[in-house]
């Protein structure tokens, strides 16, 4: 069941992000241009998103996981140097592109060579990130 | 399109549903930076199947709903340096925040989690300077 609800998730999931407009890079890129045409679309993508998540997370104190197991533990509210310095790549990415990890994966049946090319250095990217981490820690032995 | 933020509203809504369901019934955040990485990294192997059954889904609904539409434009850079550098960026800044718009955003902000939203500020303020540089300062976007 396990697998069947995670291909369930993924699905809801994809179908969101097509009909949001959300692999659209234009839409995402005209929404942080705030200096441009500025689309507002992305804002009530997330809205709309936060609302169901809200809903569920209320429903997970006191309870279990339908498959069995346990929902995830509330994190430390602890603000780290890899949240900050990696969320700023991130968006530097997502600025650059219009597209972030989603949207790379629901776009890739019709979006064309320019997105494999993308989710390819994503991967790339991805496989460095470690070694990115260890580096860090080397030079800047923060935390 | 005058209706485009209906349908960013509707799709937000899918969205949401989307990780209600990993959420409750797996009891997993529903993180796309992190599913796909868990697989790169080799971090989630012990949860392989369920990551590949999650993705599959993102991948064929889309697939199931093109028809419908006749045409999608997404519009994607043809600059190999953009788009490889974008996409590194990415890869590296997602893994190493532990997250993105789907865990940071939706997830993180959902239940005020003070990581999610700092992520999701920082994220946003990064994108948002990026495009205006690279658009309005030098012209490559």
């Amino acid at each position: 069941m396990r697998l069947l609800y995670a291909f369930i998730a993924g699905g809801l999931f994809g179908a969101g992000l097509f009909v949001s407009g959300m692999t659209d890079t234009a839409k995402v890129q005209g929404w942080l241009d705030v200096f441009g045409d500025w689309d507002p679309t992305l804002a009530f993508v997330m809205g709309g998103a936060i609302i169901p998540m809200a809903i569920a997370w209320r429903y997970v104190p006191g309870r279990k996981p339908l498959v069995g197991g346990l929902f995830p533990e509330p994190q430390e509210p602890k603000v780290s140097r890899n949240l900050v310095l990696g969320s700023t790549m991130f968006g530097a990415g997502w600025g650059l592109a219009g597209l972030c990890p989603g949207p790379a994966i629901a776009s890739l049946s019709y979006g064309g060579v320019w997105h494999w090319v993308f989710a390819a250095a994503m991967l790339a990217g991805m496989a460095l990130a470690p070694m990115l981490r260890v580096a860090l820690d080397r030079t800047v032995p923060a935390e | 399109m005058e209706q485009d933020w209906i349908w960013g509203l509707v799709g937000g809504l899918l969205i949401g549903t989307g990780g209600a369901v990993y959420l409750l019934a797996n009891g997993r955040i529903m993180g796309a930076s992190g599913i796909i990485g868990g697989l790169v990294d080799g971090s989630g192997r012990s949860s392989a199947s369920e990551r590949l059954m999650f993705l599959a889904g993102v991948l064929l609904l889309p697939i199931l709903l093109y028809p419908l539409y006749g045409h999608v434009d997404t519009h994607v850079s043809t600059n190999p340096v953009v788009i490889i550098a974008a996409g590194l960026l990415v890869g590296a800044g997602t893994r190493l925040a532990n997250g993105c718009t789907s865990g940071h955003g939706v997830c993180g902000i959902s239940r005020f989690s003070l990581r999610g939203i700092v992520a999701t500020v920082f994220y946003i303020l990064a994108g948002g300077l990026t495009v205006v540089f690279f658009r309005h300062l030098l012209g490559v976007i």
